[in-house]
């Protein structure tokens, strides 16, 4: 199929296409006129029964914790997918290196950008942490947090240093803690179990009052362990990807 | 204008389908099918909100105020996070394909396979 007969295809089949959703979307309530009852129902009874003012984070983690495990696995899963699919070939070592651009020097990282990226890790980990651990009082949470944690780890890398960041993220250490991550959260739901109560019942006392950084039981607690595995899912992937760059690059 | 939202749906859904089926590029194929994914969210969001409601967040504001839909919010999450997963996926295989062809323009692939 040429490129000109494949555009006039998908114009005729994506006009289509796009009355028949605006045609459905015509039927849904409209925008600002929200049904419910299930959300209005949650932000009236999260507050007062798990003690989370964060009601997204109070669903996603214990109104609705079991879909996040299938959610948190889908990230495992990725991250193992992409270190098969990226593991070292045979005969991979011994291509020699193509450079691509023949005749250019790659520049080497100027000391404005490895100075600022540096200086940025710490703040970068701080935000990404205050996120991961506030998650049940403000907007936040494991997965938001672990993301950001994660760019921490890049910021390393776009200093120029990937054999500190190599270092910092040993393959096995970050396989160690994404595992960690991942397996506690699914242990947590299984204590609750052994206790006699639903899986992943928030089993754990809510604190005093809503609003603070030790309420809300299980909800923070799963919000740590789902931060530190996004966090060493991410820097996997990132970290796998890049170490291709090596590979095709050669030693240089 | 109750419907508009949901037309800016239509409208991300069928350009990024159309950056997919005119792709030269398999890097830029990907990147186009996360636009597609992307009119989820507005969806999602558009399909919960309250009028003049607030964030569910209700650390500063009334225990009884208007607020929109949270379930809505936290499956914009998981969505969010499916395609992250997706892309890093789909960005691995597309280093993979390159390394074996030499090329990652979807045209040059399929004269390859004959």
């Amino acid at each position: 199929m040429t490129p000109g007969l494949r555009r006039w295809t998908f114009l005729v089949a994506g006009g289509g296409l796009g009355a028949l959703l605006v045609w459905g979307f015509v039927g849904l309530p409209g925008f600002g006129h929200y049904p419910g009852p299930y959300g209005d129902l949650l932000n009236s009874v999260a507050v007062g029964q798990r003690h989370a003012t964060d009601v997204v984070t109070a669903i996603n983690f214990d109104y609705r914790g079991f879909d996040t495990l299938g959610e948190e696995f889908i990230l495992f899963t990725a991250a193992t997918g992409v270190s098969i699919v990226l593991r070292e070939l045979r005969r991979e070592r011994e291509r020699t290196a193509v450079d691509e651009a023949a005749g250019r020097e790659a520049p080497a990282t100027s000391d404005a950008v490895r100075m600022a990226c540096l200086v940025l890790v710490g703040p970068t980990m701080l935000v990404g942490w205050n996120v991961v651990s506030h998650g049940q009082v403000n907007p936040g949470g494991g997965f938001q947090g672990g993301a950001i944690m994660a760019t921490a780890f890049v910021l390393v890398y776009l200093s120029g240093e990937f054999i500190a960041l190599k270092r910092l993220s040993p393959v096995h250490l970050t396989d160690a803690v994404e595992a960690i991550g991942a397996g506690s959260f699914a242990a947590l739901g299984v204590a609750a179990l052994a206790l006699g109560f639903p899986y992943l019942d928030n089993i754990l006392p809510l604190g005093t009052s809503a609003g603070t950084v030790d309420s809300s039981g299980t909800i923070a607690l799963i919000s740590f362990f789902v931060g530190i595995e996004v966090t060493a899912a991410f820097v996997l992937i990132v970290g796998e990807l890049l170490e291709q760059t090596l590979l095709v690059r050669g030693d240089r | 204008m109750h419907v508009f939202p949901f037309v800016v749906v239509a409208w991300i859904i069928l350009v990024g389908l159309y950056g997919i089926v005119t792709s030269r590029h398999l890097v830029h194929l990907i990147v186009c099918l996360a636009v597609v994914q992307s009119a989820t969210y507005v969806l999602l969001l558009g399909v919960g909100y309250v009028s003049r409601g607030a964030a569910p967040y209700f650390s500063d504001i009334a225990l009884h105020s208007r607020a929109v839909d949270p379930v809505v919010q936290a499956l914009t999450l998981t969505d969010v996070v499916v395609e992250a997963a997706v892309s890093a996926l789909l960005l691995a295989i597309a280093v993979q394909t390159h390394k074996r062809f030499g090329t990652l323009d979807p045209d040059e692939l399929k004269e390859l396979q004959g």
